[in-house]
């Protein structure tokens, strides 16, 4: 098993060395200073004047948000202005487009994801995606859930790790007698399902999602809702969403971006949604504009 | 007015589109029936000749015999010496190119930065493009004395050691080439998919991007190992012309110490030994090509039963 440092694309220099955890200060967010925000719950993703550019686009424009333990934050905005490239951001797999840089500062329990000692797969072991377009493996439905903890060394329990997973996804129900039949012979919606799935199996601490319901009927789509709350109660979760109900439903924290790469507000759900600072806000909110 | 309006006109250019769709069908057809007719010419050439050799030795003889000496009397014509050669060498070839094609591909596909893999991956098809009359005597004069300087080892002046591992680095290409194709059609999401589950390049490469590009890696090591078993010029020119069994020398692996025929190298042979063309010798020429056939189509059939089997598509 070669691995060529030279041969990598950037910042994936450290895969090789699994073992390697980031060293978090689980303190550290405690004292950042305050943001928005006006509880004293603690800072799980503090973003600090972050830019984004592929190539020379700029995709975030200055960004700084700090983004609170246990909670739901949302990010909306209109399409291209920069949510995903935020939240792929957080866990490094920007890293992997060759065209893609950041500036600024990231911080994950006041651990600087982008200092050269952190190892963007411990990274993501602890932090979760869920992917805007559903992209289940060409493996049985078992396999895809298994996959990520197999890769992590979770080897025990496999059956019930895979079946709660899947039940809190909301799929159980539709595919407990054809475990193994192929994740791509799903359904659009029972394939973001099953990538929920997949993605909570391993238990990480904090949980991005873009866009999870998107192509959910209503029913999976309270579900979906629904297991996200809980979630929060033990995680934390960012999510991508174009619905400003669903965002005012489920998230305690939202962010709203608007074209350009520009974080326009940040703050408590109910504020922004009931009385935004912003002009544009409110007529992005109220669909005036977007 | 009524609503009784004239209906729309549908019919478009009815008459020229048929004709342009029949033309296209029949040139279409044309080729497909000429490609079959000529591998029928090719099946019927052999089998006739094929069918004159066993009214002299019976299939029983030639299919189940192990001995075989065409010129020397009494001659016995059984081929299993000969596939026995055969899949030696073919076994040989593939122990080198299957492993090194694969984790050539891998390193192409998954490791090498766009840059090198445009320049790596011409020079290693220029492999597949040396003739192979250059790389058997490569074998003959470069690489089994090579061999011979490692203690211990005894290889004959031909022998199928060195056959075998060149004609490995022969089909190399064939196997990188065609995986790494597979491997790179195998869409960024998966590979996303696994990164952000927290996989390591190694993870990502063995664990999602091999198994997706299976069907593809699979099509690369037959259409290797067929192009093994027809090799020709490398066995003649460095293995030898001596048919074995495996009896015949003590040991599995010390017959590829030794000089070995396989059913490419009798063909040549049989061929150059007896241009009248009229002898029961001759006529075994094309029984062996017709058993050198049916056992490449047999590689051939099987392994798509497989690919179809195992297919895992991605779209
Ligand atoms: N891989 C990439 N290469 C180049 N430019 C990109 C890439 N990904 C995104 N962009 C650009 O960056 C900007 C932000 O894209 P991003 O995907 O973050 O938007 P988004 O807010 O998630 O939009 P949507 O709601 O449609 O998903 C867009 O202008 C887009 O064209
Ligand atoms: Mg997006």
């Amino acid at each position: 098993m070669a691995r060529n440092e030279d041969t990598m694309a950037d910042g994936e220099s450290n895969a090789g060395t699994d073992e390697r955890l980031i060293t978090t200060d689980v303190t550290a967010g405690l004292d950042e200073e305050s943001t928005a925000t006006t509880d004293s719950s603690r800072t799980v993703i503090d973003a600090r004047n972050v830019d984004f550019y592929y190539d020379d686009v700029q995709a975030l424009d200055d960004v700084s948000l700090s983004i609170p333990e246990g909670e739901v934050t949302a990010m909306i905005g209109p399409s291209g202005c920069g949510k995903s490239t935020f939240l792929r951001c957080i866990n490094r797999m920007n890293d992997l487009i060759d065209i893609a840089r950041f500036e600024g500062e990231l911080r994950l329990r006041g651990k600087d994801v982008y200092d050269d000692d952190v190892d963007p797969v411990a990274l993501r072991r602890r932090v979760g995606m869920v992917f805007q377009e559903p992209n289940p493996f060409p493996k049985s439905i078992y396999d895809n859930v298994a996959y990520g903890r197999r890769i992590q060394g979770m080897d025990e329990n496999m059956d019930e790790a895979v079946e709660q997973a899947l039940r809190r996804a909301a799929l159980w129900d539709e595919v407990s007698d054809q475990l193994d039949k192929s994740g791509l012979d799903l359904s659009g919606g029972q394939q973001q399902r099953l990538c929920i799935a997949r993605a909570i199996a391993v238990d990480p601490e904090v949980i991005l999602m873009d866009e999870p319901a998107s192509a959910l009927d209503p029913i999976a789509t309270s579900k979906i809702e629904d297991l996200i709350e809980e979630l929060a109660t033990e995680y934390t979760v960012v999510i991508v969403t174009h619905n400003m109900q669903q965002a005012a439903r489920i998230s305690d924290k939202t962010a709203v971006f608007l074209t350009g790469g520009e974080l326009v507000e940040f703050g408590d759900t109910d504020r922004i949604f009931q009385d935004p600072d912003s002009d544009r806000v409110e007529d992005y909110i109220t669909g005036k504009f977007g | 007015m009524s609503n009784e309006s004239a209906p729309i006109d549908l019919r478009g250019d009815r008459g020229f589109q048929d004709l342009r769709e029949r033309i296209y069908q029949v040139a279409f057809l044309a080729c497909a029936v000429i490609s079959v007719l000529t591998t029928v010419g090719i099946v019927l050439s052999l089998a006739v000749p094929a069918v004159g050799f066993f009214q002299n030795v019976s299939l029983g003889e030639f299919l189940l015999g192990t001995q075989f000496s065409p010129a020397i009397r009494p001659k016995v014509f059984g081929v299993l010496p000969l596939v026995f050669g055969t899949l030696l060498i073919t076994a040989g070839a593939g122990a080198v190119a299957l492993p090194f094609g694969l984790l050539t591909a891998t390193y192409l596909a998954e490791y090498a930065p766009p840059g090198r893999r445009a320049v790596l991956k011409p020079m290693l098809e220029v492999l597949a493009g040396v003739p192979t009359v250059v790389y058997g005597y490569f074998a003959l004069v470069y690489v089994t004395p090579l061999l011979n300087a490692i203690p211990g080892l005894e290889l004959g002046t031909f022998n199928a050691l060195s056959a075998s591992i060149i004609m490995g680095v022969m089909i190399i290409p064939m196997v990188s080439s065609i995986s790494e194709d597979a491997m790179s059609a195998v869409p960024d999401s998966l590979r996303e998919a696994s990164y952000g589950l927290g996989a390591t390049k190694f993870d990502v490469s063995t664990g999602v991007v091999i198994p997706s590009a299976a069907s593809g890696i699979a099509s690369s090591f037959v259409l290797a190992l067929s192009r093994a078993i027809g090799e020709t010029m490398i066995v003649v020119v460095a293995a030898g012309q001596t048919a074995r069994f495996p009896g015949d020398v003590p040991g599995l692996l010390t017959s590829f110490f030794k000089s070995t025929q396989t059913m490419t190298s009798a063909i040549i042979q049989l061929g150059l030994s007896d241009l009248s063309g009229g002898t029961t010798a001759y006529r075994a020429l094309f029984a062996i090509g017709l058993t050198l056939f049916v056992m490449t189509l047999v590689l051939n059939v099987v392994s798509d039963l497989l690919v179809q089997h195992y297919q895992e598509d991605y779209d």
